[in-house]
Order: structure tokens, then C-alpha cells, then sequence
């Protein structure tokens, strides 16, 4: 049954690859230096991408301080507060939107929400604060998703017995049954955070892609999905190295990213 | 002072309301607006029609053509994997370090951002296998993509197969093999068709590893071998190059509705399959 072996072999396949390309590159170049240096001009032979790993991570923040307390807040009234018919049309709803795709997200970023960011605050409109508000939306139906299933696991005696002693429902929804999902609802967070920080096609669009660490929320950032991705096209030698690196990075942050998304549900196993 | 627990109660539900209601609110707006400004350039000569000018006119028929041909080639690979993956986890074996590692390996797959798809797939199919932008790297690359949906998806499928039905088949002597093609799989194949469809609406929607994978010529391609434009690469090449809003807003509709048409099937196929066996 070696097919069995197909999704890990992809995966090390993957890893690999990325990593025969870029590896030399950040051997060569050492990893302080790439990571922590500045300076981005393939040009002149500068390749530090400190600006894309603060921009990465202050949008992929921005996104979570949008979908995450939404998110939640969504699953929550989902599925303890409304009638089950109207869950059963809410959710799958909310499901099929996740299908939306990335770049059609970035384009309403594009066409609708920098037009207001740039005259209501100012700025180019194409900024972190842009690319956090799209992402954070685009993340809204994976967090509600998983976290919906988190609190649906709850066993319903939980609730009856919080109900039976006299709680009222918010009570035991927030005193007991958030806490019983809360692996799940943590893993759906982690999940979405993994989500955001890989989303390229929205985030080039609607992010501005100015090398430079970003000072405020209203300042156009470049990502380091969105460094690959604008780059590929024509970059050659050193130059594609570097962006192969950039991978390397990305790919640690989402292994990192997954791994505690499994031992949050793995906790959860074990205590239940 | 402490506030009485009916009147926070009351309070929290207006939050957890309004956030859910503002969640569906954002979601349908950006369906509605797209399809809105999209469905009034649709007709049949955007739909059947050659591209014009780089898409500046004219229609978007080979993008069509390739958005249905590389969603096809990635499940005709992905889909032996994934349900062959699904039937040795569920049917030949316990829980074991063993399935731990796939099914973790399968999870950190899921999670891998499409762009180190494309990176992947521009380094080992379009350069190493030397395929070249084409259908069939782009295809290759997006059946590894879609794997663990299969997978899961698979695999819920066939644990949801009541155990009777397997007792049963082993009664009459059948042998595991013959038990897992004639009775699991076929009982299973509406959960396994939703992960399909799962697969195939990913597939559309898909751009990042398209882009380096399948390139981006505009002529209708005549076998895997060619290098063809799918909607939503067609798409984000027209909007991020300012080439035309108009055809833009028309490629958007046609690729949303595609999408949530394959997804609603998906759903529908699951819902059925459910009911079936609850």
C-alpha cells in the first residue's frame, strides 16, 4: 500500500525541492543576514528580507485581530443560539464562501476597500491595514468553520448540567462549553494564521508591495508570499535562490504553525 | 456592582449577533457586488469567444477550456492517491506511529500555502521533469494540492459505512480486497465525490500555483502539453494590469459562480450521503 505514503512523500517531496533550491543560498549568505538585514535589491546583489518577515507578520496579526473574535463569535451564535434549521442553511453558506477564490477577495480590496481607506485616512489605500481587513475576512469562514465543529463536539450533558444548576445559557456557554472547545477553537485560530500568512494572490494586490518596514498601519508593505510571487516571473541565478530562501521561511513559519494546531488537538484527545 | 445575569446574557447575544450577521454580511457583499457588475457582460460572445488584445476584448473561451481541463487532470491523479491513502488508514490497519505520520503528513500538506505549491511545482515538473508551462505541470502540482481533501474526505466516507456491511460480505466468504471494491466503495462514493468536487472548486479558484505552473498564454490549448491561462490567472492578470475592469467583473462572475456551483454540489452530495446513513 505505498500509495498510502502519497500525502507524506508530497510533502517531503516539497520540502525537498524548496529547500535543494534556497538552502545554498542562506548557507552562502548566512541566516542572520538574510533574515535580519534591511536591504532588498537583487540588483546590487542586497537580499535581506527583514522588511517581508515584519510586514508578514503584522498583516498576518491584523488579520487575526479581524477574523478571529468574528470568527468565533459567529460559531458561537451559530451553534448555540440559533435554531438548528437555521444553522443548517447558515453554516454550509458560510462554507461555500470559503470557496471564494483569493484573488477575488484581492480584487474587492483593490476596487472597494482602499478607495476608503486612502480618502477616509490617507495613505496610498494599499496598505497593511488593507491586507489585514481582506485577509481577516478571507480566514472568516476556515475559523468559523473548525470552531463550529469544536463546540458542536461538546457533550450536550455539559450543558445540561451547567443549565440544571441554575446558569443561565450565555453562562454556560462561556463558563462551560468555551472551555471544553477550546483546543478546537485554538487549532481553527492557529489554522487561520496559517491561512493568512500563505495567502499571496489577495495580499499582492491589496497590500502596496513597498520594500520597507512598515511604520503605521496606513503603509504599503510587501509580504513574503507576495516577494515570491512578484519576483518568479523573471528572476534567474542568485536572485531566484533567494526567493526559493524566502520559501524555506515561509514553509518553517506554517511547519511551526501546523505542529501546534496538531498538539492542540492532540491535548484535547488526551484529556476527553 | 454586578450586573444580573439576564441582562449580560442579553448583551452577549447582541454581540455574538451582530458579529455573525456583519460575517454574512461581508461574505454575500462581496459575492453580490462581483456578481452584480459581472453578470452584464456576460453573454454568448464572452463565453464562447477568442480573447482579444490580451483580454482587453472579446471573450474568455480558452480559459474556460483550461479551467475545466486542469481541475480534471489533478483529480485523475490525486484521486487513486487519496482514496487508496483513505482505504489502507481505515480498512488495513489500527492506529498505529505509522498512520500518526501520514495523517500528520497529510494535515501539514493541507496547510502548505499554495505559493510553495507553485514554487515547488515550477522547480520539479516545468524545470527538473522539463514538462514546461503546461496543463500537465499545473495539473500535477494541484493534485498534490488537493490530496488531503481527498483523503479526509475519503476517508470520513468509508469509516461511515456501517460495519454490518462489511461483516456480512466477509460471511458470504468474500476476501478483504473484494469486500473494499464491491461493498465499502461503492456505499462510499457519494462522500468520496464530495471531496472531488472539494478538490475541483479548489482547483478553479486556484492562482498562485497555476501562475507558475500552467503560465499564462492566451491560446486555446490543444493538449496537456501547452501552456494555457485558467479564469483565475485570466482574472488577476486583467485586474492587477489595469487591461480591463469590464471583461474583469465578467471573468470574476463566471469564476465564482463556477465555484460555488462545483461547492454546492459538494455540499449537496454530503448532505445526501448523511442523511443516508444516520
Amino acid at each position: 500500500m505505498g500509495v498510502a505514503f502519497s500525502a507524506l512523500g508530497g510533502l517531503l517531496l516539497i520540502a525537498l525541492f524548496i529547500f535543494k533550491e534556497g538552502f545554498p543560498f542562506i548557507v552562502k549568505m548566512g541566516l542572520r543576514d538574510f533574515l535580519l538585514s534591511s536591504r532588498w535589491d537583487p540588483q546590487s546583489g542586497h537580499y535581506g528580507i527583514y522588511p517581508m518577515v515584519i510586514a508578514s507578520v503584522w498583516v498576518t496579526l491584523g488579520a487575526m485581530v479581524v477574523g478571529a473574535p468574528l470568527g468565533i463569535a459567529g460559531a458561537i451564535f451559530l451553534t448555540e443560539f440559533m435554531p438548528t434549521p437555521v444553522m443548517r442553511i447558515v453554516k454550509p453558506t458560510i462554507e461555500l464562501l470559503a470557496g471564494i477564490p483569493s484573488v477575488v477577495y484581492g480584487f474587492i480590496g483593490v476596487m472597494v476597500l482602499a478607495p476608503i481607506i486612502r480618502d477616509r485616512m490617507g495613505g496610498p489605500g494599499l496598505s497593511v491595514l488593507a491586507g489585514s481587513l481582506i485577509l481577516g475576512v478571507m480566514i472568516l469562514p476556515t475559523i468559523v468553520s473548525i470552531s463550529t465543529d469544536a463546540i458542536t463536539a461538546v457533550p450536550n450533558s455539559y450543558r445540561e448540567g451547567s443549565l440544571a444548576l441554575g446558569a443561565t445559557r450565555w453562562q454556560t456557554v462561556h463558563m462551560v462549553v468555551l472551555k471544553a472547545a477550546r483546543s478546537g477553537i485554538v487549532a481553527s485560530i492557529i489554522l487561520g494564521m496559517g491561512r493568512a500568512i500563505g495567502e499571496t494572490m489577495a495580499v499582492i494586490m491589496v497590500a502596496g508591495n513597498a520594500v520597507k518596514i512598515p511604520h503605521s498601519p496606513l503603509d504599503s508593505v510587501r509580504t513574503l508570499t507576495a516577494n515570491i510571487a512578484l519576483e518568479m516571473g523573471y528572476a534567474t541565478g542568485m536572485h531566484r535562490q533567494a526567493l526559493f530562501a524566502t520559501g524555506i521561511i515561509l514553509f518553517v513559519f506554517i511547519m511551526i504553525l501546523n505542529s501546534l494546531a496538531s498538539t492542540a488537538v492532540k491535548r484535547k484527545g488526551k484529556r476527553t | 456592582m454586578r450586573i444580573p445575569p439576564r441582562i449580560t446574557q442579553i448583551g452577549a447575544l447582541a454581540l455574538l449577533g451582530a458579529a455573525t450577521l456583519l460575517t454574512l454580511a461581508i461574505l454575500l457583499f462581496i459575492v453580490l457586488f462581483v456578481l452584480e457588475k459581472g453578470i452584464p457582460v456576460l453573454g454568448w460572445r464572452f463565453l464562447f469567444g477568442y480573447p482579444q488584445d490580451m483580454g482587453k476584448a472579446g471573450g474568455i473561451l480558452p480559459t474556460i477550456v483550461a479551467s475545466l481541463i486542469l481541475p480534471l487532470l489533478a483529480i485523475a491523479v490525486a484521486l487513486p492517491l487519496g482514496v487508496g491513502t483513505a482505504v489502507y488508514l481505515t480498512e488495513y490497519t489500527r492506529e498505529t506511529g505509522i498512520t500518526r505520520i501520514i495523517r500528520f503528513g497529510t494535515d501539514c500538506l493541507a496547510g502548505i500555502p499554495s505559493i510553495l505549491f507553485g514554487l515547488f511545482g515550477f522547480i520539479f515538473f516545468v524545470t527538473i521533469l522539463k514538462m514546461g508551462w503546461s496543463l500537465l505541470s499545473g495539473g500535477l502540482t494541484l493534485a498534490f494540492m488537493i490530496l488531503p481533501t481527498i483523503i479526509r474526505t475519503s476517508e470520513e466516507a468509508i469509516k461511515a459505512v456501517p460495519n454490518t456491511y462489511r461483516e456480512v460480505s466477509f460471511s458470504l466468504g468474500a476476501t478483504r480486497w473484494r469486500t473494499i471494491a464491491k461493498v465499502v466503495l461503492p456505499n462510499a462514493l457519494p462522500g468520496i465525490l464530495t471531496g472531488v468536487m472539494l478538490g475541483i472548486g479548489r482547483s478553479i479558484g486556484e492562482t498562485a500555483a497555476v501562475i507558475f505552473t500552467a503560465g499564462s498564454s492566451l491560446r486555446m490549448p490543444v493538449s496537456v502539453f501547452d501552456s494555457a491561462r485558467t479564469m483565475s490567472v485570466h482574472f488577476y492578470i486583467l485586474a492587477r494590469e489595469g487591461i480591463s475592469s469590464e471583461n474583469a467583473y465578467g471573468t470574476a462572475a463566471v469564476l465564482i459562480l463556477s465555484v460555488l456551483m462545483v461547492n454546492a454540489i459538494a455540499y449537496w452530495l454530503m448532505h445526501r450521503y448523511i442523511a443516508r446513513n444516520s
